[in-house]
């Protein structure tokens, strides 16, 4: 199904990287003495004339992480070098290629019981950094690669930093995506740091701030360029390079060459005189929390306690605004919220591997058919990954739309300067766009994305394996058509897979592959590398009609056309479901949907599944669409859209149709609470028997899917960690409740019922 | 505006062979023997370097600043044509390098030449390829001599940097070329009512690469910075460079160099940004492109230049014919390592080096880069390292950083210094190397002819 949804909190993504939290800071002490007697592994210093180069490498992985091991090292090599009477100052870096400080473990605070705990390790934190922070010997943060959360932290404690404008180079504090804050003197520093606005900006969103950014923002003092080759790999002299200004700067500073306090220009005297005002400052707050409140529906605890811990520190002082932070995380890592999403960045790295291995060969020419919203941004987000793509449509008209909507999407990231022309065009000319299936017989895959209708598809599939060479994947993008169907009319079917992309292609993360009981294991490693390439998550799902995704919104929709009969207006469901958390509300999402698809996939599952599916009345549908209300591309469906216009009014003409087919209300389960619980329970009840039926290899990849996929709401983690924090039990009882009214459309099924009456079953451990 | 890119490795490479033609055709040959090995092929036609000249190099917005390009241009013609006494109708092609194109004069080729007094009659065209520009002008014309489609070619470069082509923006381009073809008054007056301040900001010639988007100096600084090249044997490098340009000047070496009556002004007759200087003034200077902690500063890069050069080259049986002394022998181009391996030359065979000085940043990691084998076996795919070269042989009569550097000129002067320093130094084999913007390069060897 082509959902247009754009999930507000999504999901930090840096591969492998731990969004950082630096806390569980031992005392200096007990470090120390402790730290006598055992070789340092992980951080190192050396003195050069009397500059220390501190060098951090975690030897043990990709990326440095502040584990204990880190932390320990880092505050006896810190003791030392302030006991060291040859040293003047200092410069922490990394020695590790193209990372600086990714993290910290989460499953640290994860290890805690309770939030006294928590806010302790946050404590020992700030304490380390406000060391720091006073330390008589200046320090310089020298950056290369990933600098978030606790690495920030720290970088930001220090008295001056330099950073590389690698691309790589990420400063961030991406916390409140864990539902989180930045818990080690961040919501303090930061705002005295870019102001309180920028401060906001940045801990509010979580977003990743490339290094001249950070420079314009006053979060870095000076910048790096990466060198190209020399006499050594340019990732190891770039680094050594950045280490020999940092040490210059360092140096700078302690003979007075370097000023620490910058000289305001006349727009920071301004804005500093302005952020003076206490009214001014309440209004921000004001309109901060508001912003909030209206993107969050209240429903992440997370942001609101950010402001609360910048106010506490910007109106009652330092003391106060360290407690309150310190506090505040300690709540905050306990609430099933930041449970959620900390479940969902887990399953989220777990999703970007490829459990099938490695395949036998690697795609390198892929062609893809249908040169529609769905094949042009399949290849708009595989042309730039180094695969050479053919775009084939059936009609010059066609293929011109597809090649105009790649070009769009690569020139707008060189309008916003992620990429330069010459990447885009040099990108580009990895696009062959054609009529026919020539240069197929080098293709390694094709991905189909032709019109849903099993007769085209089968038809397709034979010219294609007319000409494709016998490795070649052949992969089917459909919403709903069970694979098995399709591959009916292939000769090779242990070469046919089902790769589920979600529209738009290229802001969707998620991709579901679907594979038959023919599928090879070959051709899901195939697929699986392909959609990794392309940088999705991806989930691998059994066959069947609708698949997971599919399926699992279609029961959730049926109850909403029901909803529409008995009278609830769009408005208000959209209300309901986007209060509960959902990014997109279910009549919007039905508009955006296409009312003709979700008619289509009603029909389709109804079929399948019997009565199960049913609710609203398919034919609400039918009748709108031959009234031409097919959703946002056809300008009206459950909303008017007018082009340019960001408010919609509900589309009038429905009435009509509503009215013919009205259903009178039960007020025993048409609350509001209730009408958001028939629309969630029909989901997560759907979502779950997918994993009975071995349809879903695991709650972790259901999770993802949900989220990801359906915009199911991130702070509930997924169906399956809404039903073991909600209760499986309460679930059911209310399902049960919702079965008298309506029917099998409620029935709980097996597993469920079996989590119901057996609280320690979970889900998610 | 492409300075010289100091990235490139790559090296196209054409060799010449300088002999005197004062000896007869048997001399010749008997000479010929004599040298360690000939770089000639059975088969190959030989084609020769007659001449070289070049106008003053001028700083740009000095004596030539009230000048066109095509002026410098037909003045480095005029100055062939009259060392030469070339007849003006012996010429079967002219071409011309550059690299910021006057768009008025955009074959400058052609508008130099016609007004040098070169027949209509004789094609003409310009090729641009950055600071390889004439060196590309120049392989040009020995592809037309090699295919037997001409005998006599002159090829030049000019560049002229005090008037550059400024823009009006894109916006105002496009309102002013609406208004050309509005019909009535209303729609001439409904365009000129679109317009707004931002049309009225100029576009200046990029100063950068267009597909890399990065400047010449940025990158040079980067490139120092990649291969440990310090600030100061930068400065040292630029002083040295200085000095021996001032030195060759006042010993009058740099006999390439024509007088040119500047219409208006006085006649010139030398370079003018020849400053020796102090290390401890060089020192005083800041970054010029990477701040604050670069290393490439306005003393130790090239400056702006206008300037243009052209030689004269023909296949041997011609120039013999017409009675002319050649200067060096011009072959099909190969790779310079390369070269040299198939030559069975080494470094040490070279007894002059003429490289392009665009930064001494960028020139002295090329010479670190030629002395590494991790690079060489990382980049160019060799064994071992080709070897820099030795300082003493190098560039002795100044460099693009102290005489200045035209673009589209500077290749000319490099082939002609090279041909000349043979002759006055009695060596054998003479290297020239220059770079360009985009990560190219050319480079040629020459092999004397004992006097």
């Amino acid at each position: 199904i082509y959902i247009y949804i754009y999930i507000y909190i999504y999901i930090f993504s840096v591969d492998d990287c731990l969004p950082a939290l630096w806390f569980d800071l031992k005392t200096l002490t007990r470090v120390y003495i402790l730290s006598i007697c055992t070789a340092r592994t992980h951080v190192n210093y050396e003195v050069k004339e009397d500059v220390a180069v501190i060098r951090m490498n975690d030897p043990t992985s990709k990326v440095n992480t502040l584990s204990v091991q880190m932390q320990n090292e880092m505050i006896e090599v810190f003791n030392e070098v302030l006991a060291n009477d040859a040293v003047q100052s200092a410069v922490l870096i990394s020695s590790k290629p193209g990372c600086f400080i990714a993290g910290a473990d989460i499953n640290m605070i994860q290890a805690c019981n309770t939030s006294e705990e928590v806010t302790k390790l946050s404590q020992e934190g700030q304490k380390m950094f406000a060391r720091i922070e006073k330390s008589p010997k200046p320090i310089v943060a020298a950056i290369n690669g990933p600098c978030l959360g606790g690495g920030l932290e720290f970088a930001i404690a220090c008295q001056y930093r330099v950073a590389t404008k690698s691309k790589k180079t990420v400063l961030g504090t991406p916390e409140v995506m864990l539902g989180l804050l930045p818990g080690a003197g961040g919501t303090q520093r930061l705002p005295k740091m870019v102001g309180i606005p920028g401060a906001f900006d940045m801990m509010l969103t979580g977003r990743n701030i490339r290094a001249d950014k950070a420079k314009k923002m006053g979060l870095v003092h000076q910048l790096v360029d990466p060198l190209g080759p020399g006499l050594k790999s340019p990732e190891e002299r770039t680094i050594e390079y950045l280490e020999e200004v940092a040490i210059q700067c360092a140096k700078g500073i302690v003979n007075k060459k370097i000023s620490l306090t910058k000289e305001k220009g006349m727009m920071q005297k301004v804005q500093d005189y302005v952020m003076g005002i206490e009214f001014v400052r309440q209004q921000i707050y004001k309109t901060v929390t508001a912003k909030v409140m209206k993107m969050s529906k209240g429903l992440y605890p997370a942001p609101l306690k950010i402001i609360e811990s910048v106010k506490a520190g910007l109106e009652q002082g330092p003391d106060s605004g360290y407690l309150a932070e310190a506090q505040n995380f300690g709540k905050l890592a306990m609430t099933s919220e930041s449970n959620a999403l900390i479940g969902l960045y887990h399953g989220q790295v777990a999703c970007k591997k490829n459990r099938f291995g490695v395949p036998e060969r690697p795609v390198k020419n892929l062609a893809i058919l249908g040169a529609g919203l769905m094949g042009a941004g399949i290849a708009q987000v595989t042309v730039d990954k180094g695969i050479h793509t053919v775009l084939k449509d059936t009609t010059v008209e066609g293929l011109s739309r597809g090649q105009q909507q790649v070009y769009k999407g690569l020139n707008d990231k060189t309008k916003k300067k992620t990429i330069t022309s010459f990447e885009r065009d040099f990108t580009l000319a990895s696009l062959t766009g054609q009529l026919d299936y020539s240069g197929f017989e080098k293709a390694d895959m094709v991905i189909e994305a032709v019109f849903e209708d099993l007769n085209i598809k089968h038809r397709v599939i034979k010219e294609v394996e007319a000409v494709i060479p016998p490795h070649c994947i052949f992969a089917t993008n459909t919403s709903a058509l069970p694979i098995k169907d399709i591959a009916a009319a292939s000769i090779r079917p242990e070469k046919v897979i089902g790769m589920h992309y979600f529209s738009p292609v290229d802001k969707m993360q998620l991709l579901e592959i679907i594979t038959t009981d023919k599928t090879s294991k070959d051709t899901t490693a195939s697929a699986v590398a392909v959609g990794l390439k392309q940088g999705k998550v991806i989930i691998v799902v059994g066959d069947g009609p609708g698949f997971y995704t599919t399926r699992c919104l279609a029961p959730m929709l049926a109850e909403a056309v029901r909803l529409l009969q008995e009278g609830v207006d769009p408005k208000k469901l959209d209300a309901l479901t986007t209060g509960f958390g959902f990014p997109v509300g279910a009549a919007t999402l039905a508009d955006e949907v296409g009312i003709d698809v979700a008619a289509h996939v009603a029909e389709d599952l109804g079929k399948a599944f019997g009565s199960r599916f049913g609710g609203g009345n398919v034919e609400v549908l039918k009748t709108m669409v031959e009234k031409g209300f097919k959703g946002r591309k056809s300008g009206k469906g459950c909303y008017v859209y007018t082009p340019g216009l960001k408010s919609k009014d509900v589309n009038p003409d429905i009435e009509d149709v509503l009215e013919k087919y009205k259903l009178t209300p039960n007020p025993l389960v048409s609350s509001d609470s209730d009408v958001q619980y028939r629309l969630v329970s029909r989901f997560v009840n759907e979502a779950v028997m997918c994993l009975q039926e071995g349809i879903l290899n695991g709650p972790v990849e259901g999770d993802i899917g949900a989220v990801f996929g359906l915009g199911f709401p991130p702070c509930l983690g997924g169906p399956f960690r809404f039903v073991d924090t909600f209760g499986a039990n309460k679930l059911v009882e209310k399902m049960k409740r919702y079965e008298e009214v309506y029917g099998n459309h409620f029935t709980p099924c097996q597993l469920l019922l079996d989590h119901a009456k057996d609280s320690s079953k979970r889900f998610h451990k | 505006m492409k300075w010289g890119q100091p990235l490139s490795l790559t090296l196209i490479v054409f060799s010449t062979a300088t002999r005197s033609l004062s000896t007869s055709v048997q001399l010749h040959a008997q000479v010929q023997t004599k040298s360690k090995k000939t770089l000639a092929k059975p088969g190959v036609k030989n084609i020769v370097l007659v001449e070289g000249v070049r106008t003053p190099f001028l700083l740009s917005g000095t004596t030539y600043a009230d000048l066109m390009p095509h002026d410098l241009a037909r003045a480095a013609l005029q100055g062939l044509l009259h060392k030469t006494s070339l007849p003006k109708d012996a010429v079967d092609y002219i071409i011309y390098g550059t690299v910021i194109q006057e768009v008025k004069t955009s074959n400058v080729a052609r508008e130099a030449s016609l007004g040098a007094g070169f027949s209509d009659k004789i094609p003409s065209h310009t090729v641009t390829m950055a600071c390889i520009s004439s060196n590309v002008a120049m392989t040009t014309g020995v592809g037309l001599i090699t295919a037997g489609q001409c005998d006599t070619i002159v090829a030049g470069g000019v560049e002229f940097m005090s008037d550059v082509p400024i823009r009006h923006s894109r916006k105002m381009r496009k309102t002013m070329l609406a208004l050309n073809r509005a019909k009535t008054l209303g729609q001439r007056l409904s365009l000129i009512g679109s317009i707004r301040m931002a049309h009225l900001t100029p576009e200046l010639p990029a100063v950068a690469e267009f597909s890399t988007a990065e400047t010449m100096g940025h990158s040079a600084d980067r490139l120092a910075a990649a291969f440990g090249v310090t600030r100061l044997e930068q400065d040292e490098f630029a002083l040295r460079s200085h000095t021996l340009a001032k030195q060759a000047q006042d010993a009058g070496l740099l006999s390439d160099v024509i007088s040119f009556k500047v219409p208006g002004r006085d006649t010139v007759a030398k370079d003018n940004g020849i400053r020796p200087s102090s290390m401890e003034q060089l020192a005083k200077l800041k970054p010029a492109f990477i701040k604050p902690h670069g290393t490439v500063t306005a003393a130790n890069s090239s400056f702006l230049t206008d300037g243009a050069s052209a030689v004269l080259i023909m296949s041997e049986e011609k120039a013999l014919a017409m009675g002319y002394k050649p200067k060096a022998y011009l072959r099909p181009a190969y790779g310079t390592p390369k070269v040299l391996a198939r030559a069975g030359l080494t470094m040490d065979d070279i007894d002059v080096f003429e490289f392009h000085e665009a930064f001494a940043g960028q020139i002295m990691a090329n010479l670190k880069a030629l002395d590494s084998d991790w690079f060489a076996q990382t980049y160019m795919g060799r064994k071992a390292k080709v070897g820099a070269p030795a300082m003493e042989k190098f560039n002795l009569w100044g460099g693009s950083l102290s005489l200045g550097h035209p673009f589209g000129a500077t290749g000319c002067r490099l082939v002609t210094t090279v041909a000349h320093r043979l002759l006055k130094e009695g060596g054998q084999y003479g290297l020239v190397a220059a770079c360009a913007a985009g990560g190219q390069g050319h480079a040629m060897v020459i092999e004397a002819y004992p006097q």
